[in-house]
This record gives structure tokens, sequence and C-alpha cells, in this order.
């Protein structure tokens, strides 16, 4: 079994990582920050499957995150509210005498918790029935992706009685009975979140080298030659878009205690792309790429920001075009054509066949 | 009725008619080769039979009626093709495409493990493709001929009755030729065999029936000598009178 050994010794290293090195090296407010950037790294290994392996360039993650972000926020604020009450916002506005039905579930945790992955994969499963069928692909993909996520957006600011609007679901206190203003209960959300993205990570290597994986691969470089072979792509293209989708909310869930707020502004059309930057930066087909892109994007726009605030947006456009442009399979191809170099130093074999890079915006 | 069965098969794009009127039958075990000039239809014809190109009038295999089924569920019933640009998953290696091929009839669970060895069924392809030394090679870097093998091979895996072949030998060197016509005369063995072919040396020495098409409508159709004897074919498509 020694074609097992090298990924287990690469989860070893990422638990030892993020289980003993950062909490021994970060301050709370870093690591605090480090479980937020972890939150995107677990969106970011949704993406690389559903874009990297599958082809379907996912510019509206947002509208997951924000399924799984506001269900668990629901949930906090009803428990942070009290049996009976309404959360605080609610009442601030005035406009209600009675909690709205549709939030009536979510005072209860197993609802919640269930609600927070299967809600976004049951959302997306509906969404990807009508796309994939239809055969909408391609960019046209990508644009309905992401008018999905202004339209969500929207309709969250605009329902400000009932989704606190603008402000979204803030001021969130509790965590399952765990108050989230001590420290202690921060580094345990902190741990919850790393444990989370080595699960997703362990789930997506599994998609990925199993013959589901290859079935994946195979549509996204010949949709039209699968079909010839007896399948129909719309539905294998579903179960890597419904994945992607569930670990987004799984994403957004966490993000909430972590962060203590969810809002429309983090959940719409911006936040969606820069998802997706980290992904492109890190390499979308492989499968730690897209998680360390997600990482590095994040703490660089954290620090550029403190240091530069103005020149962030720059920067972020850079990091968008220049992988697309000189660097198609990300960071992680870095390795390989280091390697490939090598070994035309070491035996000096004709040059190797340079890959016609994929196209972009499939 | 066994084989393949086409009525009054019609295709139009845009007002332009490709396909008019075209009746054809190829009985099972047949190797029916397709000829004809540029622009006659041959491969709209194919398109038309896997579903690809919407047509109207009447395909049956078998007995199943074709027309009106979607790509995938025509496959499923038999039918395969190749392509004149051989496409076959590039980056996948010609084990993983032909694995691929057998698979469209596995369960989620079969799906979401790591295959394990090679299915007996590809391993018998691999030889009668003679990639078995290639198997774990990328697609991708396989010369032209291995490439239209390995797809000859995921029709054989993927269990396909009708095969249906464009131009499998374009651009083969003179040996592959000699080895993709000893693969059609393995395949025709248990299964039916329609080839759409340009080269005529390749089909005299191969094929068992002609279908010779033009202008989108069949002109001619019988053995070898008598397609090559018929004094239209000789008008269209040979544009002179054969030497044989």
């Amino acid at each position: 079994m020694t074609y097992l050994k090298k990924p287990l010794v690469g989860f070893g290293i990422a638990a030892v990582l993020l289980f003993v090195v950062a909490p021994v090296a970060l301050g709370d407010f870093r690591l605090n920050l480090l479980a937020k950037y972890l939150c995107f790294a677990i969106i970011a290994v949704g993406i690389g499957l559903a874009w990297g392996r599958g082809g379907m360039l996912t510019l509206g993650q947002g509208v997951f995150f924000g399924l799984g972000g506001y269900a668990m926020a629901m949930h906090l604020k009803l428990a942070d509210a009290g049996p009976g009450s309404m959360p605080d916002f609610m009442m601030l506005y005035g406009q209600l005498d009675e909690l709205p039905w549709w939030w009536k579930p979510f005072a209860n945790p197993i609802f919640a918790l269930a609600a927070t992955i299967l809600l976004p994969m049951f959302v997306a499963l509906l969404l990807g029935l009508l796309i994939f069928r239809r055969r909408v692909r391609g960019a046209y993909f990508a644009i309905l992706s992401q008018a999905l996520c202004a339209a969500f957006a929207i309709l969250l600011i605009g329902q400000q009685g009932t989704t606190g609007g603008t402000n979204g679901l803030t001021d969130i206190q509790g965590f399952f009975g765990y108050d989230l203003n001590d420290p202690v209960n921060r580094r345990m959300i902190y741990f919850i979140i790393a444990g989370s993205l080595l699960a997703v990570l362990a789930l997506t290597w599994q998609l990925n080298r199993s013959r589901y994986g290859e079935l994946l691969v195979a549509v996204r470089d010949g949709e039209e030659r699968v079909r010839f072979l007896g399948y129909d792509p719309a539905n294998v293209k579903l179960v890597a878009y419904v994945a992607a989708a569930g670990m987004a909310g799984l994403a957004g869930a966490l993000f909430v205690p972590a962060v203590g707020i969810i809002s429309p502004a983090m959940i719409g059309v911006v936040p969606s792309i820069e998802f997706v930057i980290g992904v492109a930066v890190g390499g979308r087909a492989s499968l730690v790429g897209p998680a360390l892109g997600a990482i590095a994007v994040a703490w660089a726009k954290t620090a550029l920001s403190e240091k530069v605030p103005s020149a962030w947006t720059y920067f972020e456009g850079l990091l968008f075009i220049l992988p697309i442009v000189f660097l198609p399979g990300g960071l992680a191809s870095l390795a390989g054509m280091i390697r490939r170099r090598r070994a035309v130093v070491v035996d000096n074999p004709p040059a190797p066949v340079e890959k016609t890079p994929v196209e972009v915006t499939t | 009725m066994s084989g393949l069965s086409v009525r009054d098969l019609r295709v139009v794009f845009d007002g332009f008619v490709a396909v008019g009127g075209v009746d054809l039958d190829v009985p099972a075990g047949d190797v029916r080769f397709i000829i004809g000039p540029n622009g006659a239809g041959k491969t709209t014809l194919i398109d038309a039979v896997t579903g690809l190109a919407k047509a109207t009038g009447s395909v049956t295999f078998e007995g199943q009626e074709l027309l009106g089924r979607k790509v995938h569920k025509i496959a499923r019933l038999g039918v395969g093709r190749t392509f004149q640009t051989a496409t076959v998953f590039e980056e996948l290696t010609v084990l993983q495409n032909l694995d691929i091929a057998a698979g469209w009839a596995r369960g989620p669970l079969t799906l979401l493990r790591t295959r394990k060895g090679v299915p007996p069924e590809v391993e018998k392809a691999l030889e009668t493709v003679r990639l078995t030394g290639v198997r774990d090679k990328p697609a991708g870097t396989l010369a032209h001929g291995q490439k239209q093998w390995l797809e000859i091979g995921m029709l054989l895996v993927q269990n396909a009755q009708l095969f249906l072949l464009d131009e499998p030998v374009a651009g083969m060197s003179h040996d592959e030729r000699d080895a993709t016509g000893e693969l059609l005369g393995q395949l025709s063995k248990d299964h039916t065999v329609v080839v759409i072919e340009h080269d005529m040396d390749f089909l005299r020495r191969f094929a068992r029936t002609v279908t010779v098409m033009h202008a989108g409508k069949i002109l001619s159709e019988g053995t070898v000598a008598q397609v090559q004897a018929d004094p239209k074919v000789q008008e269209v498509y040979l544009g002179h009178p054969v030497e044989a």
C-alpha cells in the first residue's frame, strides 16, 4: 500500500501544523484570523472540485456560504435571545409581533446544524438540475451563478425586518452554550474549523482518486464525448456541484462563530470572486492548492490592508490576472514544473512537450 | 429486424439538406463501408443515428427506434461511434479511458470507490487493440493511430454491438492501416461494423459491402466489385472509370 503513504504523510504534516504549531506560534487574535482563513480554505476545496476537476467556474459560491452562515447565525441568535424571545434586531426594528414561521425550526439545534449543510446542497441540487440539464456551461454558467449571488444578497438586504438587512445577523454571543467572548472557547472554534478542513480535504481526496473523480475529469475535458459512452454528464457535474455547495455551507456555518457576524457584504458578488481568486492562485486542479491559495490570499489581504489599505484592490486584480496568464495550473503546478526541469538537466532528453493550457472560461 | 435499419432519414440544417431521404439496411455481422465525396452526408448520417443531429424518418437498431432518444440513451442500446479526429480523454491514462468507457452501468457506490486492478473486459480490450504496453500512459501522448485504436477499444468495453467508425485510418501509416484492417476483421466476428472511409485501397481489402452516398442520397449499394462497376459511381465519385 505504498501509494497510500504519501498522502497520509501530507495529512500528518497538515494536522501537526494546524493543531500544534499554529496554536503555539500565534496569539489569540492571529489564531482567530487563521480560523476565518480556514473557512475560506474549506470553500476553496469545494471550488477546486467543481472548477478544477469538473470545469464549472462557480463564481457564486457566496450563495451556499451564505445559506450555511445564515442557518447557523439564525440558530445562534435565537439561542442568544433565549426561549420564547425574538432576536434583538427584530425587537429593534419593531415591525414584527412574532417570530416569522421560517425562523422557528432553526430554534432546534439539530435542525439548524443539518440545515447548514443540507440546505445549500438542496438548493444546489435544484439549481444544478435546471442548469446542467439545459446544458448551460462555460461563461454562461459563471455569469448565471454570479447573478444568483447578487440576487440572493439583494433579497437579504430587502428583508431587513427578518434578515437584518445590510447589517446582517450581528453580535453573536454564544455557540451552543459556550461564551464566544472567552478566548478558550474561541480556540475551540478554531480547532473545530481546522478539523473540518482536514475532513473536507480527506473527502475530496477520496473523490478525486475514485472512479467518479476520473469520470469528472473526463466530463470536464470532453463533455460531449462522455455522452457517447452512455453517461449523462449533467448527473456527473451535479454531484461535484452539490458537494462543493455543501462544503461552502459548512464553511459559512463555521465562519459565524469564528467571526461573530454574517452579512450580505460577506456573501455577495465580490466575496464570491475572492473565493475563486485563492483557488486560481493555488492551483485549481490540485487537492491542497486551492486551500493553500485561499489562506495565502486572505492572509495577504489582511497584511496588505493593515499597511497600505488602498493597495489591496490593485493587488487583488493582479492576483487574478497573473496566474491565469502565466501559471494556469496555479502555484501547485510549480512543483511539477521544477521536477520536470530538473529531469531535463539530469538526463538531458529532448524538451518535454508543452501541454496546451486548459481554457480559462470553462 | 436485426442490424441497423434506416428509413427515409432526413437531416436539414437551416434549410440545407445534408441528408435527404436515406434508406439503408446493414444486417447484423456486416462490415459496411460508406463512401462518397466530401459533403455527401456520411458523417451527418452517423450523427443522426447516434442522436447528435436532429433528424426525421426512422432509425432502428435491433428493433429499437433510435430517433428521438438522447445521445447517452442511444449509446446504452449498444450503438457506439468514433470520430474523425480521435477524441480520447488526453489527461487520463489509456487504462482510465477504457475503465470509464466500461462503466456507465456502475452504481454510485462503485463509482465512489477507487479502481482496484484492471477489470477483465478492459484487459481483453487492451490486448485486442494492442495497447497493453502503454496502458499507464496518458492518452494524450499516444500516436495518432493508437488513439484511434483506443477509441475502438472504448467501444469494445462499452459493449457496443454496432460500431460506427468515422474515417478510422485517415492519417495512418501503412502498417497502422494493416493492423486496423485486421482489427476490423476480428471485430466483425461478433459486431456489426459501419465504416466511413476515403481510402479506396483500404476499402477494397476490408469491405464486405459498400454504400455510396452523394449529395445526401444513396447512389449505389453492393459488393466492392458491383459498386466499382456502377457507371453512376464512376461519374460522381471517382470522376473517371476505374481500372481494377
